[in-house]
């Protein structure tokens, strides 16, 4: 499906030929960091984005955790990403009216085998330069979370990881982006492209050709197969691993305080309990290894066995409603560390594998590759007046559009999403065009009821102004 | 009623426009308490009714066979002609003790200080999420009430070919419902081995020439952007249908997302809130009625509880109400999945005179009432689950210090 935006401006102008310095490949959190760091640098920038809205893939869903790195392996590529990541987000998050949660984390020991494990994380965590991680013990735990059972054994207090918000944060990286003189084509497949030693030519199956002196591919999931189909080869196998989530009711929020972690495995940093940014409770990951890279259905095996597991940690939970679930797929490759290439000859920087840190890591992530890509190129001038977006609030400790007068109309109950928000979601710089882009820019139907009482109102509001209608006909209509 | 900037005091402030709550309205006025708001989050008031297109409604309350939306049409005039005041596009944000309200408006907050506060805010049924169905999350998974939105207020069709998961009253709703906007489903779904609702409703099917497949359960559901099937089991065998779309009808949940959020007590057996038999919530400036209660009742049922409760506030602030102690708690063993309400005043007449109880399962047996010393009822009865069976109180010999009830169920 193709799409074109408002924001497209290669399409409008006159029918010469564009020369963009840099395509991303992805409109992941990392493609749109990427385009960020590149224009603030003075690049002209194009993002190519085969999903009808950035955030189709991997960063649609995870677990919203700001990573401090305490737990990184040390000396990788992923833990200097993490921590420039970490640092450069509290430095711009205020003004881009971007929330955060400062939770603070446990590593919980359940086991004395784990227990006995705290000491080395907290070594480890001191090596990582996370100096303000401390053991603290089995009293000390329960005191400050009173809800969480009494079988737990001790802990690793990690201050510094937080919560914010997935999706606001990389949609504020691009929408200044595009501020700032980024294109961005959605609708975009990346498909195939000749190099002529200084310009790339790009095809899509179904759009006209870009060109652009460098690429770099910001592909996720799809990482491997880019390189392979326009470099003839790839360095690196991405192999999809699945986390499954619950949220639970609002009202569960109120039973934790800080991320409960559990003390990592080899393969996945294990089950989290977090309050999220929107009130919730979520629960999860799970860590399943699956050959499809774009199938993320959950299964009512493993929720069952997520929830059991909650309970065990946090027996309040028993009684608490679900309100939703969902997956989402790491791109975790053959081995643990990002898989981060230069192609000097071909004018190419592969981020691959950026698999389960890189909600954080991205910014950090940005200026990495940007300093790569500088030792290559020409320099740019960067631009003199930036404009950074202030973005819609919808956090749920922070005032939302709802508090203010004006709003119209209360369209999602559960959540409180306003007409007014809808409205400026379907027309802001970077639009919503489908009903998942609309609920990660509004909230809406991500409450309780899960759009039994909002989605007639929201099929109506929205009709014809999404990719997919929410309804496909009107009663009456003559359709086959 | 006084207004001082964005401040607002009443006598009673009802939280839920539906049937519940515009009853307990009128009768409020009937009994001559003045200042009464009811605050509806919709932008019209009614309730769950303004979208059930279909009859019968309102043939105990108007002697006649009406349609949803007119039923609730004659509601709303009923509260209005009697001096209540609706105040529709009003969310209550926030439940707080002694009857402090927090509320939004498309004009700002206001806070609501009222005497009584009655919490009406109906049920509704559980979605795909909570009841943790295996696969994709394509468009086109939806419930009977939103359906019911979609074709009767709206006029908009979200599929054409969908599967209805459950046989409940409400199932045959959304094939009515389903017709209505020229929607086919492929086949009705049903765990057990016949229909929860009624005889003759599957009849309703059966005219339709909707096949209800029994014994079968839904396994996952398949589709990338849209539904495109969904795999069911039958007898431990695994087959395909082509669909797209599937309706969740029925599994109703009390609508208690506000109230969980408060101080007030919530039954996690019934899952709505927690009352005594003159409907007082865990903080007595609190009342519930209609189907906050419990998953479900009719829409007239909830009319009666609105006007029962509507005339126990009334009583509460004239300080004809008893004070809630001493209490006795009714607990619940499964099979039995509920008991309202949850705690009884020994020795009172007044207030709800019969307890009503569920059942999550067919069971055929000894229904029986324990209190701390013993056996104090029981009847032989076979029940299925979604039937009222209801217990008149005054046929329980409560004795003065008892502390709990035992219901439970020798098979
Ligand atoms: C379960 C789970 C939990 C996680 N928890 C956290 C956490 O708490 N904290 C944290 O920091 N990180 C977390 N992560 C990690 C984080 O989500 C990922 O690291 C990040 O989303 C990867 O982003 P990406 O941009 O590399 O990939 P993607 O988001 O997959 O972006 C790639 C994009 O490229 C597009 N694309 C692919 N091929 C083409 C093509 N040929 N042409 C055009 N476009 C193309 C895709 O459509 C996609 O939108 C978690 C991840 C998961 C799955
Ligand atoms: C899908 C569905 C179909 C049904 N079909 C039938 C049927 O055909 N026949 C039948 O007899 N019964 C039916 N019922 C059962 C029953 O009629 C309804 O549940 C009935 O409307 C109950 O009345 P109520 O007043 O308790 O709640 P509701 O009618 O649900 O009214 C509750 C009101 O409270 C409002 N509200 C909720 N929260 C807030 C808040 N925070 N602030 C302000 N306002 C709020 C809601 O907008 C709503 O208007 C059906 C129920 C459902 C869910």
């Amino acid at each position: 499906m193709s799409s074109e935006t408002g924001i497209d401006s290669s399409r409008s102008g006159a029918k010469e030929r564009e020369i963009y310095d840099v395509a991303i490949v992805g409109g992941g959190v990392v493609g749109c960091a990427i385009a960020r760091r590149f224009v603030l640098e003075g690049a002209k920038v194009i993002l190519l984005e085969k999903g009808v809205d950035i955030l189709s893939g991997a960063s649609k869903a995870n677990s919203a955790i700001l990573h401090t790195g305490f737990d990184a392996p040390a000396g990788s590529l992923e833990l200097q990403c993490v921590q420039a990541g970490y640092k450069e987000y509290l430095e711009i998050f205020r003004n881009f009216n971007l929330p955060i949660l400062k939770t603070s984390a446990y590593v919980v020991a359940w086991t004395e085998e784990q227990l006995a494990r705290l000491p080395d994380i907290e070594k480890h965590a001191h090596q990582n330069n996370v100096t303000n991680v401390h053991l603290i013990d089995r009293e000390a735990l329960l005191k400050s979370e009173p809800h969480l059972s009494n079988t737990a054994l001790g802990a690793v207090a990690v201050p510094g990881e937080y919560v914010i918000d997935p999706w606001s944060s990389p949609l504020g990286y691009l929408t200044q982006a595009v501020l700032n003189g980024a294109a961005v084509r959605f609708g975009y497949d990346v498909a195939g492209g000749q190099f002529d030693g200084d310009t790339w030519q790009l095809k899509s199956s179904t759009q006209e050709s870009i060109h652009t002196k460098f690429i770099i591919n910001c592909a996720g999931l799809y990482g491997d197969y880019l390189d392979q189909s326009l470099l003839g080869k790839s360095e690196f196998l991405i192999k999809p691993r699945k986390g499954q989530f619950i949220v639970y009711d609002k009202s569960a929020s109120a039973l934790l305080n800080a991320i409960i972690l559990p003390v990592p495995t080899e393969r996945t940093k294990g089950i989290v309990l977090t309050r999220t940014i929107f009130g919730n409770l979520l629960l999860g990951p799970t860590a399943e290894e699956q050959d499809d890279r774009s199938n993320t259905s959950v299964t009512q095996n493993e929720l069952e066995n997520l929830k059991i597991a909650a309970e065990n940690m946090v027996p309040d939970l028993k009684n608490m409603p679900v309100t939703a679930t969902y997956a989402g797929l790491r791109p975790a490759s053959e081995c643990k560390e990002y898989r981060v290439f230069e192609y000097q000859e071909k004018n190419w920087i592969t981020a691959g594998a950026i698999r389960s840190t890189g909600l954080t890591s991205s910014l950090g992530l940005a200026s990495h590759i940007f300093a790569q890509y500088s030792k290559m190129t020409k320099p740019h001038t960067p631009p003199e007046n930036i404009k950074t977006p202030k973005m819609p609030n919808l956090a749920e400790h922070a005032p939302r559009d709802w508090t203010q007068p004006g709003y119209g109309e209360i369209v999602c109950h559960c959540e409180m999403v306003t007409k007014r928000e809808i409205d400026n979601a379907l027309s802001s710089v970077i639009p919503a065009h489908d009903l998942s882009g609309l609920k990660r820019r509004t909230r809406a139907t991500m409450g309780s009821c899960q759009a039994f009482y909002c989605s007639a109102r929201l099929a109506e509001l929205t009709k014809n102004r999404l990719s997919h209608d929410l309804s496909i006909a009107r009663n009456g209509d003559d359709n086959e | 009623m006084t207004m001082s900037d964005n401040h607002l005091q009443v006598d009673v402030a009802i939280i839920g426009a539906g049937p519940a709550g515009l009853a307990a309205a009128t009768e409020l006025r009937k009994r001559g308490i003045k200042s009464i708001i009811i605050l509806e989050r919709e932008s019209e008031a009614g309730g769950i009714p303004r979208h059930c297109g279909h009859p019968p409604f309102g043939m105990r309350e108007f002697y006649r066979v009406l349609t949803g939306p007119k039923y609730a049409a004659r509601l709303v005039e009923q509260a209005t002609n009697a001096g209540a005041k609706i105040l529709t596009r009003h969310s209550v944000t926030c439940i707080l003790p002694h009857g402090e309200l927090e509320v939004a408006t498309p004009n700002g907050m206001i806070n609501i200080a009222a005497k009584r506060v009655l919490i009406a805010t109906g049920v509704r049924e559980k979605p795909r999420s909570a009841r943790l169905v295996t696969g994709t999350r394509p468009q086109g998974i939806t419930t009977t009430g939103a359906l019911q939105s979609m074709i009767y207020l709206k006029g908009l069709i979200p599929f054409k070919r969908p599967v209805i998961v459950g046989t409940e009253l409400v199932s045959f709703s959304a094939i009515m419902t389903a017709f209505k906007g020229g929607i086919k489903p492929v086949a009705m779904i049903e765990k057990n081995n016949r229909i929860t609702a009624r005889h003759p409703c599957e009849l309703i099917a059966s005219f339709k020439h909707v096949p209800i497949y029994f014994n079968t359960e839904l396994e996952t559901i398949v589709g990338t952007s849209k539904v495109e099937g969904v795999n069911v089991t039958h007898n431990g065998e695994s087959r395909m249908i082509d669909c797209d779309g599937v309706i969740f009808t029925g599994n109703f949940t009390p609508e208690v997302s506000l109230a969980r959020l408060s101080h007030l007590k919530i039954d996690p057996a019934s899952g709505g809130l927690e009352i005594d038999q003159f409907a007082r919530c865990s903080d007595p400036a609190y009342f519930a009625a209609g189907n906050i209660l419990r998953p479900v009742e009719t829409a007239g049922w909830s009319y009666r509880e609105g006007r029962t409760v509507g005339a126990l506030i009334a009583d509460d602030l004239e300080n004809n109400l008893p004070t809630n102690e001493p209490e006795i708690f009714c607990k619940c063993e499964a099979p039995i999945k509920l008991v309202v309400p949850q705690r009884i005043i020994p020795g009172q007449s007044g207030g709800f005179n019969k307890l009503q109880l569920r059942v999550t399962r067919a069971v055929k047996g000894k229904m029986i009432i324990e209190d701390d010393h013993g056996i104090i009822w029981q009847k032989n009865m076979s029940v299925i689950p979604e039937r009222r069976i209801l217990i008149p109180l005054s046929s329980l010999d409560l004795k003065e210090g008892t502390k709990i009830l035992k219901f439970y169920f020798k098979e």
